[in-house]
């Protein structure tokens, strides 16, 4: 753990890492043949940071945030988050883990059908240890209004600033989003990207945004781009662009 | 968790329907349990509260006559409690407006009726008074059957004249809770009844001052039963005793405890077949729940839910289910016993019927809805809890697509496209597809299962009314006469043909086992009453010893070839082994018979008679009728005609609504195996169907798609259910097997025919469901929203 990582974060000496991921690589076998989607990665995330991975489809932004998330894990490499060892856990602290630490935001918002906006926040407020309000956190995202309403009466946009309410409502330390506005529109897309940014600035939370849409890159503090597997740059933005003045 | 219990809300708003139809099989199965569990313990409540309330006795001996005084030695037999003497005659009745004769048995009462063993329990009107000549108590059924009250009167041949009686009480007794006339099947309650008189005039009546001819003894709690009926057979042998015997020999009682064993053996096999089906349904839609959730379920696992908390989700949602179709079941099954318990009331008779809820019935039951339910659930919950939460992440894969039968066939090119949509997928679901269509064929065989009764009770009526007994008549003789009396007979207008028979109680004992009969003498190839074998041949009475029905001898435990001791109960009361000459098959009560010159030989007598078999010419039955009701030498007549209508009468009515029963019970197996088939089908290709809809197609064409489907799964369940309803009729045979009645297994091709019918219609029903739901389906909703 001596050799600096060669991504480490020129941040403020503050800041904290609160991901530590080295040398991951991730081989799914697909019967005779291999897919290697991550081919040795190594990256820090610092507290309340706002990071795009950028990449084309197939580069494994997936499979790389699956593994920080704690849905998945490496076939190699280490990856550490605060004083736990995530790529050591089994499925049970990995469960632990993301109760307590990840909030996650899903390309389709994957929300409960048969639940209500709030009670798909109250969802998950339920077991989180220190959660908001539903209804504060369904405010933050702009959609006080419509707490009542189930997901079939909602708007793509709408269900999934719904989807990042609940992803918040637990106070994560990290949030992390897959293609978030993958299935919307410009101008929905970018009220999504507001609320995400609006959180991060607000709450100071860690969030990670995957995308291949290269404008989104403009709002981040850090852009880091994934091609086959592997990290190929890493930079940060000097003027971080308010998400209504993207244009693509 | 609070709003994973909203979840489970509305969980079961979105799947009421389905959920519902899984409730009400489940119910069906806890119904038919509980129902027969409570029925029994009614019953079995009912008649042991009567049994001790008015004194049933335990042993039972019928002599020739023997003085009152010999009632002291049989108390003084250790371990009897009471003994009880009386009079017992059979005689033949005439009723005003009947023109054939019935017959009937007259029981003295003693004196101190109300304190007396095997007690009358007076429905209406009172008892007879002791010193009041020509007062009689009807028994109910008969009096019913006749329309009698107090007041009316009736005439009997009693001691060599006719003599009226009238009738002042009627009421019901213990020992007769099932009349039935010796050697019938079923009680024909027109044309015989039971009769009590006061015991001081029947004894004038019938020359039997100072002395009995029957007894009843009530033993002590531990008493040795076989002690007494030994001590008591030494007693009565002097007085022409024909054996004592208990309970179990006991005719009435003999069937009551053949009922409830019945009953027994189908609180066995409906609710196997309801509860098997329902585990079934449970394991389907559990499956496709899990499976149409995962998204869901992944969702709350990324999101730290635990795979307990999802576990719990659902086994809280089969929970509901098991406990709402549990509690319909109970509640139906309650009802249904009380219903069943009445119709029971109806040929039983009793002072007072007795609901008793079998607690431990309805906890088997529980346990087995559990039980059930969790092996139904028990896979897809076990899936729910292991899916990975990674899924929530990517899009659904597309279904690896292979090429199915019907391409591999080349069949594509001559079906239309919406028949190729439908093979495909009953194939690509080819699990699905196969549990569909045996949950429906158990409901096919249900439907058989609950209508070959009647096929079988049919042929057995044919064989036992038309094939054997080709007699018009039997008379039986109040004592064994001369062939005189044949000649007698042959001589009563209209009669065309007769063949006597001596009819002898015997008790058969072989190794262990001993069994109380009643041995017949026949001609050797007899033409009127005729024995048959299981193929409906005449059986021919070989010479050398005993034919014997296939039923008695396993209940003796032996075969052909065998010795079996031969106790006559009756003149010598002599033991003789007597070699088993003949086994064959038949269906009525176990018997035993022999050619009629080797068995007077056994007895060590001339010539005598029993009764005789006639033929009668049907235009001279009124003559014959009117004669017959004035000869003293009968004490009992049969009239074939009359027995079958009886019979069948008694069969409609206690096999009708048990038949309506089945039929609704096997139409919700059907109905709910279908139509969970169709919703779960129609939600996965909800999206496909309204694609169609948009391309063009009409709501026919897109229907046909669904409808289709079902077709092919309820067509492909009826040549498997109708064989399978075949083989669990074979168990309901074997499950209704008892002492007094073996069933053959009889389905007629009609039963086949209703059972699909009714599977087509149900089906029928589900489909119009469907279809409405077809109809119904938001376009635009659907192809909206991301399942
Ligand atoms: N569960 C899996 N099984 C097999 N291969 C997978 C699986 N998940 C991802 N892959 C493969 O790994 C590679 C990276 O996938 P992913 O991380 O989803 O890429 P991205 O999100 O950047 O589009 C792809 O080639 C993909 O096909
Ligand atoms: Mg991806």
């Amino acid at each position: 753990m001596q050799t600096p990582a060669p991504n480490a974060a020129p941040e403020p000496a503050v800041a904290e890492a609160l991901f530590e991921a080295r040398g991951l690589t991730k081989v799914y076998p697909m019967g005779e043949v291999e897919v290697r989607a991550l081919r040795g990665v190594d990256l820090d995330l610092f507290a309340g940071e706002f990071v795009v991975i950028l990449g084309p489809s197939g580069s494994g932004k997936s499979t790389l945030l699956n593994i920080l998330g704690g849905l998945d894990v490496p076939t190699s490499g280490r990856v550490r988050f605060r004083e736990h060892d995530l790529s050591a856990a089994d499925e049970q602290q990995l469960t632990a883990f993301r109760r307590e630490h990840v909030g996650f935001v899903f390309q389709f918002y994957n929300l409960i059908s048969g639940l209500t906006a709030r009670e798909n926040v109250a969802l998950v407020a339920d077991i989180a240890l220190d959660p908001l309000a539903p209804q504060a956190a369904l405010d933050l995202v702009g959609l006080e209004s419509r707490a009542d309403h189930y997901p079939s009466q909602l708007s793509g946009g709408e269900q999934q600033r719904v989807a990042i309410a609940r992803a918040i409502v637990k106070r994560p330390d990290v949030l992390l989003c897959d293609e978030p506005t993958g299935a919307l529109d410009v101008k929905t897309g970018i009220l999504v990207l507001e609320a995400l940014a609006s959180i991060n600035r607000d709450l100071r939370t860690l969030t990670v945004v995957i995308t291949h849409n290269a404008t989104i890159a403009n709002m981040a503090d850090r852009v880091i781009h994934l091609s086959d597997g592997q990290i190929s740059s890493l930079e940060r933005n000097e003027r971080k662009l308010p998400p209504r003045e993207l244009v693509w | 968790m609070r709003t994973l219990n909203r979840l489970l809300l509305s969980d079961l708003a979105r799947m009421w329907g389905q959920a519902l139809a899984i409730c009400a099989v489940l119910a069906c199965g806890v119904a038919t349990y509980t129902m027969s569990a409570t029925t029994i313990r009614s019953l079995e409540f009912t008649y042991a509260r009567y049994y001790r309330d008015y004194r049933f006795a335990d042993v039972f001996v019928a002599l020739e006559r023997a003085p009152n005084r010999l009632a002291a030695r049989l108390r003084g037999i250790p371990g009897v409690a009471a003994v009880e003497t009386r009079v017992v005659r059979d005689v033949i009745l005439d009723i005003p407006g009947m023109r054939e004769p019935a017959s009937c048995r007259l029981v003295s009462i003693p004196a101190d009726a109300d304190s007396s063993l095997n007690a009358v329990h007076l429905r209406v009107g009172r008892l007879p008074q002791p010193d009041r000549r020509g007062e009689v108590l009807a028994s109910e059924m008969f009096a019913e059957a006749h329309g009698l009250r107090p007041g009316d009167t009736v005439t009997v041949i009693m001691g060599g004249r006719q003599e009226e009686l009238q009738i002042v009480g009627i009421g019901i007794s213990p020992e007769y809770i099932y009349a039935v006339q010796p050697g019938q099947l079923l009680p024909d309650d027109r044309h015989f009844g039971i009769l009590w008189m006061p015991y001081r005039q029947m004894a004038a009546a019938f020359n039997m001052e100072g002395a009995f001819n029957d007894a009843a003894l009530a033993l002590r709690p531990h008493a040795s039963t076989l002690d007494v009926i030994a001590r008591v057979d030494g007693l009565t042998r002097s007085y022409g005793g024909l054996g004592a015997y208990t309970r179990d020999d006991q005719v009435s009682h003999r069937r009551v405890a053949d009922e409830i064993s019945q009953l027994r053996g189908m609180a066995f096999v409906s609710p196997t077949v309801f509860l098997s089906v329902a585990a079934f349904l449970f394991h389907l839609v559990f499956s496709r729940i899990v499976h149409r959730r995962q998204e869901e379920i992944a969702t709350l696992r990324a999101f730290g839910y635990r795979p307990l908390e999802i576990g719990t989700h659902f086994l809280k949602l089969l929970l509901i289910m098991i406990s709402v179709g549990f509690l319909l079941g109970a509640t139906a099954g309650w009802y249904l016993a009380g219903w069943l318990v009445a119709l029971y009331g109806r040929f039983f008779r009793f002072p007072a019927l007795y609901d008793v809820v079998a607690w431990d019935g309805m906890l088997i039951a529980l346990g087995l809805s559990l039980l059930v339910g969790l092996a139904g659930g028990a896979a897809a919950i076990r899936q729910a809890m292991r899916l990975p939460p990674a899924v929530a992440m990517r899009p659904e894969a597309p279904p690896r697509y292979h090429a199915t039968l019907v391409e591999r066939l080349g069949l594509t090119p001559f079906l239309s496209t919406v028949s190729v949509m439908v093979l495909r997928r009953l194939e690509r679901n080819l699990r699905g597809t196969l549990s569909s269509v045996s949950g429906m064929a158990l409901g096919v065989a249900l439907l058989v299962l609950g209508s070959f009764m009647e096929d079988t009770i049919n042929f057995v009526i044919d064989v036992q009314f038309q094939q054997a007994q080709r007699q018009d008549v039997t008379v039986t003789f109040r004592e064994t006469l001369s062939p005189r009396a044949q000649h007698d007979v042959r001589h009563l207008p209209g009669v065309i043909a007769v063949e006597s028979f001596r009819a002898v109680p015997i008790r058969l004992t072989h190794g262990q086992h001993s069994r109380r009969v009643s041995l017949m003498g026949l001609a050797p190839r007899p033409q009127l009453f005729r024995v048959l074998d299981k193929r409906v041949r005449p059986v021919t009475i070989v010479a050398g010893g005993m034919t014997v029905s296939e039923k008695l001898a396993e209940l003796l435990g032996a075969r052909r070839g065998d010795l079996l001791e031969v106790t006559l109960l009756e003149g010598r009361r002599s033991r003789h082994l007597v070699p088993i000459v003949e086994i064959f098959r038949d269906y009525t009560n176990p018997g035993v018979y022999m050619q009629r010159q080797e068995l007077h030989r056994l007895l060590r007598e001339a010539d005598c008679l029993s009764g005789a078999f006639l033929q009668v010419d049907p235009s001279q039955l009124d003559q014959f009728h009117a004669r017959l009701k004035q000869t003293p030498a009968a004490a009992g007549v049969t009239l074939k005609r009359a027995a079958l209508r009886s019979f069948q009468a008694t069969i409609a009515e206690n096999l009708r609504p048990m038949r309506w029963m089945n039929a609704a019970f096997a139409s919700i197996i059907a109905f709910g195996v279908i139509y969970n088939c169709a919703l779960i089908s129609l939600a996965e290709r909800s999206r496909d169907l309204a694609t169609l809809r948009v391309l063009g197609f009409t709501r026919q064409e897109v229907a046909a798609v669904m409808l289709g489907e079902l077709a092919v799964i309820t067509l492909a369940a009826l040549p498997l259910g109708l064989p399978l309803g075949y083989f669990l009729s074979y168990l309901a045979t074997l499950a209704l097997d008892t002492e007094t009645h073996r069933f053959p297994l009889v389905v007629s091709r009609a039963t086949f025919a209703y059972s699909a019918v009714v599977i087509l219609a149900a089906a029928g029903v589900s489909a119009s469901v469907v279809r409405r739901m077809i109809d119904r389906l938001d376009l635009i909703a659907v192809l909206k929203v991301k399942e």
